[in-house]
């Protein structure tokens, strides 16, 4: 019970600084769920990542499946919860009066402060992704593969997923 | 300008179709759904509600579903679309984790899971870029993304206070610069 409080009160406070979304968040997950409290591994950590990728839905399901490794299915529901209660509520109280400050000065000095953080930790987060996976050369190549097909093609990713899988499941990676 | 207004079955259902509907990126199926076949919502109405749902953090697409909801049908909306968005595949990725707990350890899949990992590192790598892209005068706060990096990857620094500092230096940068230049 006292681990379902700390999970939630530990992904409250992540989901309150998730700005750039889940994609964001990966490595203070990392930082909290392998490191600081060592509820997993790197790999197993990796491949939750993984499988919420491959998953249909919002790729905020990955918390559910770290809820669900540490604490089975009341942390997954408890995971989930934490990640989307916080600005869920304040969504609720503030979006009539979006307009009001949609153009003030303060909202889009925000904004334009976030942004360049949000990038930051996205590469934070595949930094963080490839360090934990365990990649030899092949998984090397695969990510820049994923990598250069997404800025340069239209492609679905999930072709680039089923690739991966495919690679994967050959040895490649 | 015809605005049916949906139900809290709608709202459900309407969601729930969004939430099935993509894998990770389920953003443009939303504004499909809710703007072109239910116009629930206009165009301008969409994109100013999730103009709010990306300025917060959190999921947006969550967010976006809390607020359509609330417009409809007040706080009763704003739990059930939410549950439509992320029920079904809730109860998916459950399966998907009993499945990783009975066949996760063979080699074979931890393969297969390793090479979606790959997919996956690209696929941010490449989101970081199209984002770097889009910004407003990287020249100026390029060095915040560096800096996080440092702070987050290196140092292991827990987020929100590194969160929160590093946004009150940037977005005061940002204020003075507009203000500057107005």
């Amino acid at each position: 019970m006292a681990q379902l409080v700390d999970l939630f009160v530990q992904f409250f406070w992540i989901a309150c600084v998730s700005f750039g979304g889940v994609a964001a968040i990966l490595p203070e997950l990392h930082r909290v769920v392998v490191e600081q409290r060592q509820w997993m591994d790197d790999a197993t950590f990796s491949q939750l990542f993984a499988i919420a990728q491959a998953a249909p839905g919002p790729n905020l399901l990955v918390m559910s499946l770290i809820g669900w490794q540490v604490a089975g299915f009341a942390g997954a529901v408890v995971a989930t919860l934490a990640i989307v209660l916080p600005m869920a509520v304040v969504v609720f109280f503030v979006y009539r009066y979006w307009q009001r400050f949609e153009h003030a000065l303060w909202r889009n000095a925000i904004q334009l402060g976030v942004a360049p953080l949000a990038v930051g930790l996205v590469v934070s987060s595949g930094c963080l992704i490839g360090l934990s996976a365990g990649f030899g050369r092949g998984g090397v190549v695969m990510a820049l593969v994923s990598m250069v097909v997404m800025l340069r093609t239209r492609l679905h990713p999930l072709w680039m997923i089923g690739l991966g899988a495919l690679v994967g499941a050959l040895g490649g990676v | 300008m015809s605005h049916p207004l949906p139900s809290l079955g709608d709202l459900f259902r309407g969601f729930a179709r969004i939430g099935l509907s993509g894998f990770g990126g389920v953003l443009p199926f939303a504004r499909r759904t809710v703007v072109e076949e239910r116009r629930w919502l206009t165009p301008k109405e969409f994109n100013g509600l999730l103009g709010l749902c990306q300025f917060l953090p959190g999921p947006n697409v969550v967010n976006l579903s809390v607020c359509v909801g609330a417009r409809f049908h007040g706080a009763a909306g704003a739990v059930v679309a939410p549950l439509g968005l992320i029920g079904a595949p809730f109860v998916l990725i459950l399966l998907l984790a009993l499945a990783y707990d009975q066949w996760g350890h063979l080699p074979l899949v931890q393969d297969m899971l390793r090479g979606v990992a790959a997919a996956g590192v690209g696929l941010l790598f490449s989101m970081a870029i199209k984002m770097a892209k889009n910004l407003h005068e990287p020249r100026v706060y390029l060095p915040f993304s560096a800096i996080i990096v440092v702070a987050i990857l290196i140092l292991r620094l827990p987020l929100p206070p590194v969160m929160l500092s590093l946004l009150a230096v940037s977005a005061s940068l940002a204020a003075w610069r507009a203000a500057r230049r107005g």
